[in-house]
């Protein structure tokens, strides 16, 4: 077995075990913000994968995606961040 | 080979960066404190996976590819955007519970 495709794997493995992690933060955050900043989270790491993907499988129509994914990582948190500020501000 | 070796320890480096974001997220007792977290990955884990690839695709082609870099960029300017939002969310909260 190759030595980048093992490094690869476990890179992945590794991307997979904090995206669990954050999960668990997302369920159990005991407020509203924290799920908010562990959904980002989850973003920036789904992003890396699809980056390491793109090495796996060497092919460069993955680099489209990854920066959909953070256009659109930004979208979901600000937006979520602006109307919890102004909820807060209106009660 | 050196180039391969090149990538594969930056790969393994944003791999360590990734899981100690996670965990800080995890383990971390505040808010405020968890908000630090998610920077790690955002920055250096990006910058080296970005590196990475930006390596492997510039030795396999034979010529610069540095799309990747355009992604390190993006987050580079949302990212601090995003966390200034729900940071100042976050403090309306905590001073309306303390009122």
């Amino acid at each position: 077995m190759n030595l980048l495709d093992a490094v690869i794997a476990v890179t992945l493995g590794a991307y997979c075990l904090a995206m669990i992690v954050a999960l668990a933060r997302v369920l159990r955050g005991p407020r509203a913000l924290d799920r908010v900043v562990a959904f980002d989270f989850l973003f920036t790491v789904a992003l890396l994968g699809v980056l390491v993907l793109a090495i796996r499988y060497d092919s460069s129509a993955y680099f489209d995606a990854a920066l959909l994914m953070a256009v659109f990582g930004f979208i979901g948190s600000a937006a979520l961040g602006k109307f919890l500020l102004r909820g807060e501000v209106i009660e | 080979m050196i180039v391969q070796l090149l990538v594969a320890a930056l790969l393994l480096a944003s791999a360590v960066l990734v899981l100690a974001a996670a965990f800080g997220l995890w383990r971390l007792d505040d808010f405020f404190l968890r908000m630090h977290a998610p920077a790690l990955a955002n920055t250096l884990a990006s910058w080296a996976v970005a590196l990475a690839s930006i390596l492997y695709f510039s030795t396999g082609s034979g010529r610069p590819v540095l799309h990747q870099w355009v992604i390190v960029i993006v987050l580079a300017i949302t990212v601090p955007v995003a966390s200034g939002i729900v940071a100042r969310a976050a403090l309306f909260q905590l001073r309306k519970d303390r009122l």
